[in-house]
């Protein structure tokens, strides 16, 4: 199957400010994949990149097989909504309906009519007079009934209530189950993440930092708690992402592809993570290094070291 | 019909929770042979979670024997977990509740129930291991 996502080297500048750099990814079609990392990162540069809005400074990108927004079938495959959800206001449910069907040549107006009625809109109201959450309900019908291949969301619930992102990430759910769509959606969230996504990127200052299926992650991260000292020496291919030292005691959280964790830390020291510990290792992580960056030249160990 | 529920905070996996919740309605005979799961879009729809995730809990279900897909229709409860020991469940149920009582008398808050419930739980059923 082609990858809803391929790029090799995919890098974004804007004058000599990197926005996204050297982004080698590979991601399988079918997944629900979550992209995050703090404001600035990138993350909507990716997007931008891959609905193809803007254009790379190199790299090479490819999405659902050819280049994003190379053409009119190109663009129809791809469903995006932009941050805070926006809409036409001065147009009304209906107009925006009227406006899908007119636009997108794979319009499917039943689709459409079914969930702005299940979801409670009224076909006449103004889009500018709907709650945050009926405006995001308005959007997500709208990218769904194009019947896309894949479905791009920036940070589709940040400006959400709990339960307003709550009925939302159950209608996108809902539309996945039935339509067989794949989806990327940035998101600080990570709570909800974990409750949707099956594949994740993690971006910090323009770079990926971790990206995988989340299953095969949660399964080679580690949480390590052990005696000062004692995981020193830590074997080849245990790379450590975050290490906080008390006068005793040592907890690291480990990234182990080997599967040698287990024979040289005892099991009762070794705990899980959940989604979100792992990906606030990372976030600290590239935290650490942003903030020590400037003494770099000072210092004699190469940035790389510090990993 | 099975109503789940999700705990993220419980450190076991989404699609792990699903499968045990089945394996406990069927093991407390609330689910028994010939009975239907919920659709998987049912299960989205009210939790929230990704489809693939309800997918993989239901093809686990049927690797172990539990359930069979019936294209078209739905996912349904072929073997039972209640056994013979499901009779015995009500007498120890009243036990159990009697004792409960007791240990709310004795002036032990519900967390400290709990916590020498599952010490005594854990040291009874390593000693049988």
């Amino acid at each position: 199957m082609t990858p809803v996502l391929r790029s090799d080297g995919l890098t974004k500048r804007y004058g000599r400010r990197p926005a996204l750099s050297d982004a080698t990814l590979s991601i399988p079609a079918g997944r629900i994949v979550g992209l995050v990392g703090p404001n600035g990162a990138g993350k909507s540069t990716l997007l931008s990149l891959i609905a193809g809005i803007i254009a790379p400074t190199s790299g090479t990108i490819e999405v659902l097989g050819s280049q994003p927004a190379a053409s009119a079938a190109q663009l129809a495959k791809v469903g995006f909504v932009a941050q805070d959800t926006p809409v036409y206001s001065a147009l009304s449910v209906g107009d925006h309906l009227r406006l899908g069907a007119r636009l997108n040549p794979k319009w499917d107006d039943l689709l459409a009519r079914q969930r702005i009625e299940q979801v409670g809109l009224d076909l006449a109201q103004k889009a500018g007079r709907l709650s945050g959450g009926q405006r995001a309900q308005l959007a997500l019908t709208l990218a769904a009934a194009k019947r896309p291949q894949l479905l791009i969301f920036d940070e589709p619930v940040a400006s959400l209530d709990p339960l307003a992102r709550r009925a939302f990430l159950q209608s996108l759910m809902e539309f996945v189950a039935e339509l067989e769509v794949s989806v990327i959606l940035s998101s600080h969230l990570l709570g909800d993440l974990e409750r949707v996504c099956d594949y994740l990127v993690v971006l910090v200052g323009s770079r990926v930092q971790l990206a995988g299926d989340v299953e095969d992650l949660l399964e080679e991260h580690r949480r390590v708690i052990a005696a000062r000292g004692e995981l020193d020496s830590l074997p080849p291919g245990i790379e450590v992402i975050q290490a906080d030292h008390t006068a005793r005691q040592s907890t690291l959280v480990v990234k182990d592809t080997t599967g040698l964790l287990a024979q040289v830390v005892p099991a009762a020291d070794v705990e899980r993570l959940d989604l979100e510990d792992m990906v606030l290792a990372y976030l600290t992580r590239a935290a650490s290094i942003t903030a020590a960056a400037p003494a770099r030249r000072h210092t004699e160990q190469p940035l790389e070291a510090q990993r | 019909m099975i109503d789940f529920h999700l705990d993220l905070r419980s450190g076991v996996s989404p699609y792990q929770q699903l499968v045990q919740q089945v394996q406990r309605a069927l093991r407390l005979g609330l689910l028994s042979v010939g009975d239907q799961l919920p659709t998987v879009k049912e299960v989205v729809s009210k939790l929230a979670i990704n489809p693939n995730t309800v997918l993989k809990a239901y093809r686990e279900l049927e690797h172990l024997g539990l359930v069979t897909p019936r294209p078209g229709v739905g996912t349904f409860v072929t073997q039972s977990l209640a056994g013979e020991s499901l009779a015995a469940h009500e007498p120890l149920r009243a036990e159990l509740r009697a004792w409960l009582a007791k240990a709310r008398q004795a002036g032990l808050d519900p967390d400290s129930i709990e916590a020498l419930f599952m010490t005594t739980f854990r040291e009874a059923t390593e000693v049988t291991r």
